[in-house]
């Protein structure tokens, strides 16, 4: 088999801006109580998420970014209600979701699908990969019999699985094939609307760029909207039509990655991209870093006014302006589709704080033009391929023949006694899970 | 740790062609030093490392043959993906490798002149303590949740450099403002669980440096903490081992931190270094598949969005017995039938560049 090199003429090039909303949040606020005592007493609360308020529009990918504990995660979960809001409202497709009663509610969350970090977590170890993605089917009553089977292989043959694998367990699987079980199980009640809860972050690189591929191709064939939550910008920047910085349960910045990351106008999206390393090292030599001081403050009592003025290095150049201690700015317009929350965005945007020395060349250092050169025409071939098969690229054990075409062998019945020996005879693609090693 | 009993006489250098002028910035091999000569050229010597697991299932390769240098103050880093074997590599250096199953059964680590693997229980105690720091990933498990962080950074200042408490006391608070601890001398009291993330890796550090080793071994020592703060601790860790002229060798998967702070880099993969060169040379003219793809399937800050990531297809092998042939070959776009029948050795590609595949060398294939 031969890998992925093929490019996708339209990957990406989705301009959302006069798309309808699929998703409207507003005002979002989820408080956890803290408890403490015999009695449990409420003595204080974590405002996880404290007030948001965006829209996810129909097709497009919304990156949602910021730190640990600054409330993204919560954010995805209540806007598909898997966590209840304290106040304000979510509405998909119009419908609020917080008045939706359970069969109601049930009904609706079919259109909309969850798939997690944790790819060893967020599957049960007792079930096998059948059943995990026919779950799902189940609860909403979609087949059954011989229309759930085929159903179920046509889903891992979409996430690039070999229907053979049906009934296995998890832990035969590596962490990036879970990952794609999960997406499989996600897709299996056909949503229109996925939250990818951090979907790569536990991945080796090379698998990291599978998913992602992945994901985007799904996107592309079946229409999906996504809410993509990562921690890593440039896997945001690569997947998102527009992106959403968050700091402290609040949307500081949101706007189209090619626009905001050129000139972002929080001081904080400036210092978090001025952070992130760059695999170059003529150019991180050149860049001019902000060290952010300190530690994101606690949640339970944020600052008062804007919430990043105790680590804001704009703040302190400015000489500490009272306005910064005392009100919070909400998001103003900066350019079209871009909006900032600082009373300062303009003077962020004057600095050349974060993302001058981010030159925007098209040229990828990596493999290299005289080496793709060589790649023999009978591989070659192989990648002209229909797309699905190249989605397909980590199918585990057999080549493609025995997977891609046939229904039979991909039958339920195929053992999963099967082993790791025929595995290891195809070309060492696929495998039973990595060495245990550090 | 059982290793000294099973070392073998050193098989021949893995790398062939050497010239004089070149030996000193290379992972080649010189001559056999004597146990004692603490005249060395260079900090650390791997020459031909090899450690196995011995599991239910078989034995498992981890690190095989690994031969590298590393100089005095010098930032090496060690890349590659989960299950390639840089920790382990690290781990082997300082003799740390749980046993059973883990066993290094081939090779020499010469230590500022002395092999490591020979050293008994008291000398290994001083190099661990002394010599060598350590920062891991994970700082919470590092640290004993039951003793306050200036107890455990005086331990081995107490140990090693025989301070009294009241010294051990002051040279501790200094080291906690120099890691950027606010209020040191107040925080000598607390617990680990009373510190941030960051701060705990901060308290880490302190640690790595308490007895001014030579040698930091930091193993993925930002992987947990948001990227912010891993400016922080990078920031903290480059200006430290400058001020100190500590050596690090720096273990990463990621490769924006390995450009930013070392001087050379080592290309891992299946437990061999399947390219090693100065950092500028790797980035620029990578010379190996499998250093292409990693690059390749990075998103990064400064692509144009929208272009589809070329991947690596398929998982990296076991290493219960690997074949005789290039271990990546699976994986690899390139391959031709030599890769499937014999292994390449590491060759030379430039100044101080060496690579391990048949394609890219001079009368390879790939130009």
């Amino acid at each position: 088999m031969d890998p992925v090199t093929v490019t996708m003429p339209e990957a990406g090039a989705a301009p959302t801006a006069d798309m309808p909303d699929l998703i409207q949040v507003e005002d979002l606020k989820v408080h956890f109580p803290i408890r403490q005592g015999i009695f449990q007493n409420e003595v204080g609360t974590v405002k996880a998420v404290d007030g948001i308020t965006f829209e996810v529009r129909k097709g497009e990918t919304l990156g949602l970014v910021g730190e640990s504990g600054c409330g993204k995660s919560t954010t995805g979960r209540a806007m598909i209600r898997l966590r209840d809001a304290t106040s304000g409202t979510v509405r998909f497709d119009g419908i609020d979701l917080g008045t939706l009663k359970s069969d109601a509610l049930r009904k609706m969350r079919r259109r909309m699908q969850i798939i997690f970090q944790d790819p060893y977590g967020s599957l049960d170890p007792r079930m096998t990969v059948g059943s995990i993605i026919a779950e799902p089917i189940d609860v909403h009553r979609l087949a059954s019999g011989d229309a759930k089977k085929q159903r179920i292989q046509d889903l891992l043959r979409i996430v690039g699985l070999d229907p053979k694998y049906v009934n296995r367990y998890p832990h035969e699987f590596s962490g990036g094939q879970r990952q794609r079980i999960g997406v499989a199980r996600a897709l299996a009640v056909e949503p229109e609307f996925i939250v990818c809860d951090e979907p790569i972050s536990a991945l080796d690189v090379s698998i990291q760029a599978q998913v992602l591929n992945l994901l985007t191709d799904l996107r592309e064939q079946l229409g999906l909207t996504y809410l993509f939550i990562a921690h890593d910008l440039s896997v945001v920047k690569h997947i998102s039509d527009r992106v959403a910085v968050m700091y402290l349960g609040k949307i500081v910045e949101i706007g189209p990655p090619d626009v905001m990351y050129a000139n972002p106008g929080h001081p904080y999206s400036r210092a978090l991209l001025s952070a992130v390393p760059v695999p170059d090292p003529v150019l991180e030599r050149k860049r001019k870093r902000v060290i952010l001081t300190g530690d994101v403050p606690s949640p339970v009592n944020p600052p008062e006014g804007c919430r990043f003025h105790t680590r804001c290095w704009l703040y302190e150049q400015l000489g500490q302006p009272e306005q910064c201690r005392t009100i919070d700015p909400p998001i103003r317009t900066l350019t079209g589709d871009h909006g900032a929350a600082c009373h300062f965005a303009e003077q962020a945007q004057a600095s050349d704080v974060g993302v001058s020395h981010i030159e925007m060349t098209p040229v990828r250092r990596g493999t290299p033009e005289a080496a793709l050169k060589t790649i023999r025409p009978e591989l070659a071939g192989a990648q002209a391929l229909e797309h699905t098969v190249d989605i397909a690229e980590t199918v585990i054990g057999g080549p493609p023949t025995t997977g891609a075409a046939t229904t039979d062998d991909g039958d339920a019945a195929a053992t999963s006694g099967s082993s790791d020996a025929d595995e290891s005879k195809t070309e060492g693609v696929g495998g039973p899970p990595q060495a245990p090693l550090s | 740790m059982a290793a000294d009993d099973t070392m073998t006489e050193p098989d021949a250098p893995s790398i062939v062609e050497v010239s004089p002028d070149d030996a000193r910035r290379t992972q080649t091999p010189t001559e056999p030093r004597a146990g004692s000569d603490r005249k060395a050229e260079k900090l650390l010597t791997v020459r031909n490392l090899s450690t196995h697991f011995f599991t239910p299932d078989g034995v498992v390769q981890a690190v095989d043959d690994v031969s590298f240098e590393l100089g005095y103050g010098e930032t090496l880093g060690l890349v590659g993906e989960s299950g390639c074997g840089k920790s382990v590599t690290a781990l082997s250096i300082a003799r740390l490798v749980p046993n059973p199953p883990g066993r290094i059964v081939a090779g020499e680590v010469i230590f500022d002149g002395i092999d490591v693997l020979k050293m008994n229980d008291d000398e290994m105690r001083h190099l661990r303590g002394k010599e060598i720091g350590f920062i891991f990933q994970d700082p919470l498990t590092s640290l004993n949740p039951t003793l306050t962080i200036g107890y455990q950074i005086a331990e081995s200042i107490r140990q090693h450099m025989g301070l009294s408490s009241a010294a051990a006391r002051d040279r501790v608070a200094e080291l906690l403002g120099k890691v950027g601890i606010p209020r040191a001398k107040d925080r000598l009291n607390d617990y680990p669980h009373q510190f941030s993330g960051g701060m705990r890796q901060r308290v880490m550090i302190a640690i790595a440096l308490a007895c001014d080793p030579k040698l930091i071994l930091a193993d993925e020592p930002t992987t947990a903490l948001d990227v912010t703060i891993q400016a922080q601790i990078l920031e903290l860790i480059e200006r430290l081992s400058d001020e100190f002229h500590t050596a690090v060798l720096m273990i990463t998967h990621d490769l924006g931190i390995a450009a930013g702070m070392c001087d050379r880099v080592n290309v891992m993969y299946a437990g061999r270094i399947v390219e090693t060169a100065v950092v500028d040379e790797l980035f620029e003219r990578p010379r190996m598949p499998y250093s292409w793809g990693l690059l390749d399937s990075l998103p990064r800050l400064d692509d144009v969005r929208g272009d589809r990531l070329r991947t690596i297809e398929g998982l990296p092998p076991l290493l219960i017995q690997p074949p005789d042939a290039c271990r990546f070959e699976p994986r690899c776009r390139f391959a031709r039938d030599i890769c499937r029948e014999d292994e390449p050795e590491l060759t030379k590609r430039g100044d101080s560049h060496y690579a391990r595949c048949w394609a890219t060398e001079p009368d390879g294939w790939i130009p």
